[in-house]
């Protein structure tokens, strides 16, 4: 519901912007597909944290789970900000801007997350080798967030907010608002999902070890 | 359809075409679970048997 709501409000409701026309549309997707990705990390680097800490064998899965689900929407905020950057700068990539470059580096930092679970035997070893790397990715997540705010705007767009509020209209921040609620929920139900699939796949595996 | 509302069309179906695919991986993930689950309750059957 939310997000056939976010898709009727972004494209029929909310008003053209003056400077950029229809594209500026872009925008309520792009960004919550952003913040989507970084709360992902944050959330696995939590759970990761959680397994070092208190020892809970269950954040293994839950912290993998979710870099799964923020590379997805990581690669979704790079094809959609690359379209974006096309028609508005002319490129699909430029490699001047910082903010662009971060976004990549975190991303190529969580994609090599896949590499390092899979090189190493599934066990407490694995995990807690899985959770040291998703709880330094965290150290990229502020770098590559601020990065929008304290770099100088050549070409990405200035931050949403600032000390005066909202930099847009309450119409434009209405609908960002709900874009962003519904790509919140569509990730949690997928990261839902996604969870139940694996914890079953392990279940099934331990009852064939059983059996065979 | 201008140029904008090209790129516009283009960056929503990326996602809508990102979210879909998805729910096919998923819907052929739980295919092959539900068939290892039969499996499975094959073999606990024939061991209970045998």
């Amino acid at each position: 519901m939310l997000l056939i709501a976010g898709l009727g409000l972004a494209l029929l409701w909310a008003p053209e912007d003056a400077d950029q026309g229809p594209s500026q549309r872009i925008f309520y997707i792009h960004v919550p597909v952003a913040l989507t990705a970084y709360v992902c990390f944050a959330w696995a680097a939590w759970k990761a944290f959680r397994l070092l800490w208190k020892r809970d064998d269950r954040a293994d899965l839950e912290s993998y789970t979710a870099v799964h689900m923020g590379v997805i929407f990581g690669v979704l905020t790079l094809v959609t900000g690359s379209i974006w950057a096309k028609i508005s700068w002319g490129v699909w990539w430029t490699w001047s801007e910082r903010q662009l470059v971060l976004f990549l580096i975190l991303f190529l930092f969580y994609s090599a997350y896949f590499m390092l679970r899979y090189s190493t035997e599934p066990g407490p070893r694995r995990a807690r080798t899985s959770a040291v790397y998703a709880l330094f990715g965290v150290v990229l997540l502020p770098v590559s967030f601020l990065a929008i705010r304290l770099a100088e705007q050549v070409l990405h767009p200035a931050p949403l907010f600032n000390r005066d509020g909202p930099q847009m209209s309450a119409s434009m921040f209405f609908t960002f608002c709900v874009c962003l609620a519904a790509m919140l929920a569509l990730a949690g139900a997928l990261y839902r999902i996604e969870l139940t699939g694996k914890r079953v796949d392990a279940r099934l595996r331990e009852l064939r070890e059983h059996l065979t | 359809m201008s140029t904008g509302e090209k790129y516009l069309a283009a960056a929503y179906l990326v996602v809508f075409a990102a979210v879909l695919i998805y729910v096919v991986l998923i819907a052929l993930k739980l295919t092959r679970i539900e068939r290892e689950l039969s499996e499975l309750a094959r073999l606990a059957e024939e061991r209970r048997g045998g």
